[in-house]
């Protein structure tokens, strides 16, 4: 209990100072939002009326703490380019972008344990360096560069993708698929190359624990040692580490939007850090922090509950 | 098996060295020559196939694509090792006074760190970006700030292991300044795991700069940066689909090179692992 | 075995979602007989704002001038015609117009527009009420009054043969008083199509104005322009069928060329590269006159704009019709010597080192740049790039003016006094070059007191010319914007600035 304490202290510790670097970082950056917005066309009048409006002449700790007390009931503010609430904004765009981690996460399931089960069954052989390489292969190519070679060799050889934007559920869900899956592919091509082999390593450890010698002396066929015992007691490993991907895949979603124009949170990120929407940035990057740390917090939990040796640490 | 896993060993040393050696030769190369001048256009050659004249083709400006590659590793080398200095030096500096001073020192600075580390990486770069501006320095500045916690990480958990050991009590009994334990002392001792994390640390600055310059934010012209050479092949990228290649395979096999240095650093330093 | 079942399992999934596809692909094509009127449009950005006074990108005007009318509306050769106005006076003191105003204009809401709304706009615009001036183009109006139901006056301090150029809905869209404080979530015009949706980053959806008061338009019954930045997607879209309209990228013209219309628009912009001229050297107008003569706009037209961009003498683009000077263009024909000349009788014989300082919001600029630089190079001027972000660049350099040399492209107005108004050297706001000429201001001054257009036109082209003389900047070109339209769209127009008027679009096929 005790633990668990001490981690929700650390995970609000870490949030409140998550929100200073990101409310000072704002402070200090160049650029004035209103200007960006109006451009080279503005005109000066209005630059002053809209500056007025915006009120942002209140001391600094005013404006964080006004700032840190919307976050925590929930108002986000107005965003300064689209004059709407960031909170709206941000459920627009969360459908594109949860739909995007979900086909990635299943993709990435789907594809990378049977993959490591796969290895782990055929350990110590060639496969097994080549496999290797594979796993540094997947992690050295810049995910952009994939995607636009995913862009390459199927957007535009098979009429099912769109390589343009999103198609809501709703309207059709084979439109949805066609828009998502190949940005999912994008992303999930590197998570599995290197998470299989954490599946491998999980089941490899449980293949060498005694109880496993001790089924199999007894003469229970290879299969059922796999998926009866060694499967299972792998699975606690392998689900934690399925847990922590999930903050890759919402990281991976940001550049990968910007390559397939998917309309998410990712892509509203990058041009409103450009046209400098300190509301909706700093909205959107707390978001997305929270998120990632919620995610390791609960890990963190939840592999203390399954293992206790872990709170030694 | 123990004869294969220390050939798997030897594929990634010998591997990531070659590698990483002919892009050291080509950048030493690059400093005294490239086939063309890399800067000097020639509109009405642009947008030309890989040929015998031009091993990898011309840009929109009809520009030496493999000359650039080879200026490009200067660019990339920059950017990596002003990211991994800045990272190692003040990593090293802020885990290694963590672990060594301990106390409301470790909970500060561990704290800060945490917190950085909850950024994803690109969302800091951008941030960073912003406030320094693009350009090749200021992007290796930002890159290397992130680069710091991972780093500080690691440091920590070796100075805190290494304080209690029989070598640094003994110097503090015989009154060397805690200054001089932790960087004589202390600091050798536990380099293994941080030159595996620099190594590391060079790969990833590599697909940082190469995202950030993908958004236009990175290494700005006329300085050849693969990641800008990318960018700009999208453009073409049906109309002249080999563009995108000679930077794509550069950027993918020097940081393949830096990971698998650092894979077999940590295999023939400490064995177990794996 | 059971491995193989998990393979075969994933690869029948994958071919159910590819059949699912390929089953449900075609859609949204109307086979029985007509062809529904409905179109989407793609642009790059979303709008900054939807009400009209506050909006001041182009972007925005591109889409939202659908909904909205002025007193006048502006034509695609540049002229005047009247919309909200049916017709004007002015009094011999060149001060006093009176608008007689359209009887059957009614606003998307359904209300009858009155005098009253119009003296509302102009008194929005000018803060008459609330001291909070949203536009400076009206510090020259004395007052408005309205007479009667059909009648709007308005009187000026001092003449302005441009003034009727700020009362078309870019400068001053007419608003029904009724919907104050509701114009930008809600926004209410009598243009010919009305506001249904805004979806910020998705979409901006009009419907037809069914009681638009010219009753033969519009035709279309739906209009969405879809906002999406990616050239590549956006091409994708376009051969999807997703889109009927986008602007293509020069360099990827050939892909669509042969399946849709394509249209090739002078957008009337000025891309120029321009100097600093209070700072050394480029005070010195034989310096700027070397850079003119050493910079290849052919180089840049061919590298950055494929060719398809006409080159340009001055601040005028041939899209602006009679008002453009033609010849200039010619005037500093690439020279390299007469260059080295010029420069060494300014006193750098060796050349000298600068910075050009450019924006990363499109790769355009800095690949502008990256041709200067080595044009520059052949004759000793040492160019460094500094690239900085949009935001840093209007600060510094545009609003800042702290800056050597640059690059960028002037938006395109309808009227010629407002394209050439930047380099007036009173003009603080926009003369981000320092421009210093007491002709040009004359000039410029002259131009407002002429009431004679033959007569402006001769000195809007004598402005021309001194800028050219002067070497105010390196003209490079007005570069198109290539359309790329479904095959069966007619009654598309171009104008000599940024707008998609649909009010005469419709589907044949």
């Amino acid at each position: 209990m005790a633990y668990i304490i001490r981690r929700i202290i650390l995970f609000v510790v870490t949030m409140v100072l998550v929100s200073l670097i990101t409310f000072s970082v704002f402070q200090v950056m160049p650029g004035d939002p209103i200007r960006i917005m109006l451009g080279t066309e503005a005109d000066e009048t209005q630059v002053e009326t809209l500056k007025k409006q915006l009120g942002l002449d209140q001391p600094l700790y005013v404006q964080y703490i006004d700032w840190v007390k919307g976050l925590v009931t929930g108002d986000l503010g107005e965003s300064i380019r689209f004059s709407r609430p960031v909170t709206e904004l941000l459920a627009d765009r969360l459908p594109v972008t949860i739909s995007l981690a979900l086909i990635t996460l299943l993709i990435v399931v789907i594809v990378a344990i049977p993959l490591g089960i796969f290895v782990a069954k055929r350990q110590n052989k060639l496969s097994d360096v080549v496999l290797s390489s594979a796993t540094q292969l997947g992690m050295a190519i810049p995910s952009f560069w994939l995607g636009m070679l995913l862009i390459l060799y199927l957007g535009m050889n098979f009429s099912f993708f769109t390589i343009s934007g999103y198609v809501p559920w709703t309207q059709s869900v084979a439109g949805a698929l066609g828009a998502i899956l190949l940005p999912a592919l994008t992303i999930a091509i590197p998570q599995i190359a290197v998470k299989f082999r954490y599946v491998r390593n999980a089941i490899l450890e449980q293949l060498r624990l005694d109880y496993v010698r001790t089924i199999r002396s007894k003469g229970i066929t290879e299969k059922f040692v796999m998926y009866k015992h060694v499967l299972r007691n792998s699975m606690i490993p392998i689900l934690t580490i399925f847990g922590l991907i999930t903050a890759e895949v919402v990281a991976g979603t940001i550049i990968v939007e910007q390559v397939f124009s998917l309309p998410g949170i990712g892509q509203l990120l990058i041009t409103s850090i450009s046209y400098r929407d300190f509301p909706l940035v700093q909205g959107i990057v707390m978001y997305i922090t929270f998120i990632v740390v919620l995610i390791n917090f609960l890990v963190d939990i939840l592999y203390s509950v399954l293992d206790p040796r872990i709170r030694l640490n | 098996m123990k004869t294969l896993m220390s050939h798997a060993k030897n594929i990634n040393l010998v591997l990531g060295l070659l590698i990483l050696l002919s892009f050291l030769v080509l950048m030493i190369l690059s400093f005294f020559y490239t086939p063309y001048d890399i800067n000097v256009m020639n509109v009405a050659n642009k947008l030309k196939g890989p040929s015998s004249e031009h091993w990898f083709g011309t840009d929109e400006f009809g520009r030496d694509i493999f000359s650039r590659i080879m200026k490009g590793t200067q660019t990339a080398f920059f950017v990596g090792t002003l990211t991994v200095t800045i990272g190692v030096i003040f990593g090293t500096l802020i885990g290694g006074m963590a672990g060594y001073i301990g106390g409301w020192v470790d909970e500060v600075f561990m704290r800060i760190m945490d917190a950085l580390m909850a950024f994803p990486g690109i969302i800091l770069a951008l941030m960073l970006v912003a406030v320094f501006g693009p350009g090749i320095v200021n992007t290796s500045i930002a890159l290397g700030i992130i680069a710091i916690p991972s780093i500080a990480r690691i440091a920590r958990s070796g100075f805190i292991q290494h304080k209690e050991f029989e070598y640094v009590l003994s110097a503090k009994l015989i009154g060397v300044k805690p200054f001089k334990i932790m960087f004589r002392h202390i600091l050798p001792n536990v380099s293994s795991p941080l030159i595996v994390a620099a190594s590391v640390s060079f790969g990833v600055a590599m697909l940082a700069e190469a995202a950030l310059s993908y958004l236009g934010l990175g290494v700005q012209p006329p300085n050849p940066s693969w990641g800008r050479m990318l960018k700009d092949s999208q453009a073409y990228l049906t109309s002249s689909p080999w563009y995108t290649y000679a930077p794509g395979i550069s950027i993918t096999f020097m940081v393949l090179g830096f990971y698998m240095l650092s894979n077999a650093i940590r295999d023939i330093m400490d064995p177990r692992s794996n | 075995m059971k491995k193989n079942k998990n393979w075969f399992m994933l690869i029948a999934i994958m071919l159910c979602v590819l059949l699912i596809g390929a089953c449900s692909g075609e859609e949204g094509s109307e086979a029985n007989g007509e062809k529904a009127q409905v179109i989407k449009v793609r642009i790059n950005d979303d709008p900054d704002f939807l009400d009209p006074h506050l909006a001041t990108a182009s972007i925005s005007f591109q889409m939202i001038l659908n909904m909205f009318e002025g007193l006048f509306a502006p034509e695609t050769d540049g002229s005047l015609t009247p919309a909200v106005a049916e017709s004007y006076e002015l009094s011999e003191d060149g001060l006093t117009y009176t608008f007689n105003i359209r009887d059957n204009v009614k606003f998307h809401d359904g209300n009858a527009l009155t005098v009253e709304d119009i003296t509302y706009t102009f008194n929005r615009l000018m803060g008459a009420e609330n001291g909070e001036p949203l536009s400076s183009d009206f510090n020259n109006v004395a007052s408005t009054e309205a007479p009667d139901a059909d009648t709007f006056v308005i009187k000026l301090k001092e003449p302005n043969s441009n003034f009727l150029y700020s009362l078309t809905a870019l400068q001053s869209a007419i608003i029904p008083a009724s919907n104050d404080g509701n114009q930008n979530d809600n926004p209410i015009g009598t243009g010919p199509f009305k506001f249904v949706k805004y979806t910020p980053g998705a979409n901006l959806e009009l419907a037809k104005n069914e009681e638009y008061w010219d009753e033969k338009l519009p035709y279309l019954d739906k209009v969405t322009f879809v906002f999406q930045s990616d050239d590549q997607s956006a091409l994708m879209a376009l051969k999807a069928k997703e889109v009927d309209l986008t602007g293509v990228p020069a360099n990827r013209l050939a892909e669509v060329e042969n399946d849709f219309t394509i249209s090739k628009q002078n957008n009337n912009s000025s891309l120029i590269v321009t100097f600093n001229h209070e700072k050394e050297p480029f005070n010195d107008l034989r310096v700027r006159q070397a850079i003119n003569y050493a910079v290849n706009k052919n180089d840049i037209i061919d590298a950055v704009f494929s060719g398809y961009a006409t080159p340009t003498g001055s601040n005028m683009s041939p899209a602006m019709g009679d008002y453009y000077k033609d010849g200039l263009q010619d005037v500093y024909a690439r020279n390299i010597e007469k260059a080295k000349e010029l420069l060494a009788e300014a006193g750098y014989p060796d050349g000298f080192s600068t910075k050009i300082s450019v924006s990363s919001h499109n790769d355009m600029y800095s690949n502008i740049a990256q041709v200067v630089v080595e044009n520059l190079r052949e004759i000793g001027i040492n160019v460094e790039i500094e690239v900085v972000e949009w935001g840093i660049w209007l600060e510094r350099i545009y609003f800042g003016r702290d800056y050597d040399m640059t690059a960028i492209d002037l938006t395109g107005r309808p009227s010629a006094y407002e394209v050439l108004n930047d380099y007036i050297s009173t003009n603080d706001s926009e003369n981000f070059f320092k421009f210093k000429n007491a002709e040009f201001d004359q000039t410029m001054a002259d131009v407002l007191k002429e009431a004679d257009r033959d007569k402006q036109i001769e000195m809007y082209q004598r402005a021309q010319e001194i800028l050219t003389e002067e070497s105010a900047s390196v003209y490079i070109a007005d570069y198109q914007v290539l359309w790329a339209s479904g095959k069966g769209i007619e009654g598309l127009k171009s104008y000599p600035f940024w707008f998609h008027d649909m009010s005469e679009v419709r589907f044949t096929e």
